[in-house]
């Protein structure tokens, strides 16, 4: 990655995480946490990664993208927004009762959204039964799915690691977002999914640990998962809930809450600024 | 009907998987450790490579299927109907019902007819469970003729359809190439007096009980309601009309199956009395089959002993 590349998805990831805190103070309600930890992977995801096509949005080559963790649709519906699937400026409708953006992903209302989520643990075996599907049509499609960590707490997702596994699933590879806070606290207290790499290791995953607030780290992790054979991998991400907004970082209570107009406001200005110095302005 | 053929549903769900198996190549199979007894192996034998063992893990089965379905595939998800429609059913809900995904669940061993392995295997909730899904097709096959017919309307209808079979073998009451469609009743013998809806193997029970009844003058219609939901309304109320008295019959809970939804239907469109033939919001037990079936009620003699009560 080139750093004018570098640079662009930093601003991106800015633009992203503008249409997060935009979408939930629309919302009234949603989950700008756990969104904004995972604004950066979302970004390199739609904007580097993932072969998608906004104006054919379910074409069948495409690779596939689906979101486990769904509460955090804030983050994806920005990401895919910016990529051009529908209008930025429809961000704000999030959860209205006539907006198409539902509170969790619906594929098909929302173009772009490879699957119906919001149940946790259910997106990740339904991501086994894509990277399956394709493969046992001779696909070259690659499949990605995004986990929370306190959604791993979930038994379905250690069932479905067992299957992607058996299956040899190269094509698949599963990121969790480890921003170690959930509802009700630090998941290491809630209930420990700790260690994270080793369990994953365990079911037969080739693993990755990163930062994920990162680019190239986040690159190198996903060109890897990219050379490994007969087994999916796993990419381990640390990151800050609630990242690149001051009041917002590594605070529980910012799990599902929206900002109202003032914090609204302060977000946007920290966001501005960021961006303006990242544009050099 | 002395000396009917008896075949198993599930017996008939394996036999059409690898029929339709031939002529569809994307039509895949899971199943969860129990490809013997779901009969799913009878399709396995045949394609190999086409069917997928999730092992005993039924919650991610169903959601793999899912997204197997997102690419294009037609795949049956089998396990027990316990398992199905009970164990899964959020993920039946929320990742195939929700997104209306292609999906068909081949639920065998539903009621109590499972015999020996005793409650814990006797799904009699699985109507309910599967009807409150929106968009869910939901059947019950009377007979392999009809079971195989229902799993070619299975994967020829685009949708989610949950399709229980037994593990009993039933006897065989309707001709080979019977016509069959999703949302349509049959009525195998036309009445005046009372009418008689069943759907599985009380189908046949229905049918012997409507000759017992005719010995005492009473002219019994039987309707066949292989298809729970979309429930086949205008012969409901047609059966109404004509015999002013039902009797709905299943091997299910009398909550939230066959009988609830004949009810409902005739509560708010034609009040009509009714009596619920089911089982009575308990628990079944082990037991031989057979013996189970009399003693929960599920037999032509409780359909006989309930129509004569009701035309005295």
């Amino acid at each position: 990655m080139t750093p004018v590349e570098k640079k662009q998805l930093e601003i991106q990831a800015c633009k992203v995480r503008m249409g997060i805190i935009d979408a939930t103070h629309g919302a009234k309600a949603g989950h700008p946490g756990g969104s904004l930890s995972a604004a950066d992977m979302f970004t390199y995801l739609y904007f580097k990664e993932l072969n998608v096509d906004p104006k054919n949005p379910k074409w069948e080559g495409r690779d596939r993208f689906v979101l486990s963790k769904g509460h955090t649709a804030p983050g994806l519906y920005a990401a895919l927004a910016h990529r051009g699937f529908f209008p930025v400026e429809d961000l704000p409708t999030l959860r209205h009762i006539d907006s198409y953006l539902q509170g969790h992903p619906n594929m098909n209302t929302v173009p772009g959204v490879d699957m119906s989520t919001g149940s946790l643990g259910q997106g990740i075996s339904v991501a086994v039964g894509m990277a399956l599907g394709l493969k046992h049509q001779n696909s070259t499609a690659r499949v990605y799915t995004l986990l929370g960590d306190g959604e791993i707490q979930e038994g379905q997702v250690w069932e479905a690691c067992m299957a992607a596994a058996h299956y040899k699933l190269d094509n698949l590879v599963v990121i969790v977002d480890n921003n170690g806070l959930q509802i009700d606290g630090n998941v290491a207290d809630v209930m420990s999914p700790y260690p994270i790499v080793g369990k994953l290791e365990a079911f037969g995953f080739h693993t990755v640990a990163i930062d994920g607030h990162n680019f190239d780290q986040i690159e190198a992790a996903l060109n890897e998962a990219k050379t490994v054979k007969g087994q999916p991998t796993a990419i381990v991400m640390k990151t800050v809930k609630g990242k690149c907004v001051s009041y917002m970082e590594n605070k529980a209570g910012w799990h599902g809450k929206a900002p109202n107009d003032a914090e609204h406001e302060q977000a946007i200005n920290e966001l501005t600024a960021i961006l303006n110095e990242l544009e050099g302005k | 009907m002395a000396d009917v053929k008896k075949i198993a549903t599930r017996d008939s769900y394996g036999k059409a998987l690898a029929a339709l198996g031939a002529e569809h190549e994307n039509l895949v199979v899971l199943d969860a450790d129990l490809a013997g007894a779901t009969k799913t192996a009878t399709f396995q034998k045949a394609f190999p490579q086409r069917h997928f063992d999730c092992g005993i893990a039924e919650a991610n089965m169903i959601c793999v299927a899912a997204g197997m379905a997102t690419t294009g595939l037609v795949p049956f998800a089998s396990t027990f109907a316990m398992f199905a429609a009970g164990r899964a059913y959020e993920q039946v809900r929320n990742s195939i019902g929700y997104p209306h995904l292609n999906v068909k669940i081949g639920a065998t061993h539903g009621g109590i007819s499972v015999g020996e392995d005793g409650a814990s295997h006797q799904c009699c909730e699985d109507f309910a469970l599967m009807r409150t899904i929106p968009g869910m097709v939901v059947m019950s096959p009377a007979d392999d003729v009809e079971a195989q017919a229902m799993v070619k309307a299975a994967y020829e209808h685009e949708g989610p359809v949950y399709i229980r079979f037994g593990r009993a073998a039933v006897p065989v009451i309707h001709e080979e190439g019977a016509p069959f469609q999703i949302g349509k009743g049959e009525v195998l013998k036309d009445g005046t007096d009372v009418a008689i809806i069943a759907n599985g193997l009380l189908t046949y029970e229905a049918v012997v009980a409507a000759e017992e009844l005719a010995k005492d003058g009473i002219n019994a219609m039987v309707i066949n309601m292989g298809t729970i939901k979309p429930l086949d309304e205008e012969l409901v109320l047609e059966a109404a009309r004509k015999c002013g008295k039902i009797i709905t019959a299943e091997e299910h809970s009398v909550i939230g199956g066959l009988g609830e939804a004949v009810c409902s239907v005739l509560s708010e469109k034609l009040p009509t009395p009714v009596k619920r033939i089911g089982v009575n919001d308990e628990f079944g037990h082990s037991g031989p089959a057979a013996a189970l079936l009399k003693a929960f009620g599920l037999s032509s003699e409780h359909i006989v002993e309930v129509a004569k009560e009701m035309c005295k």
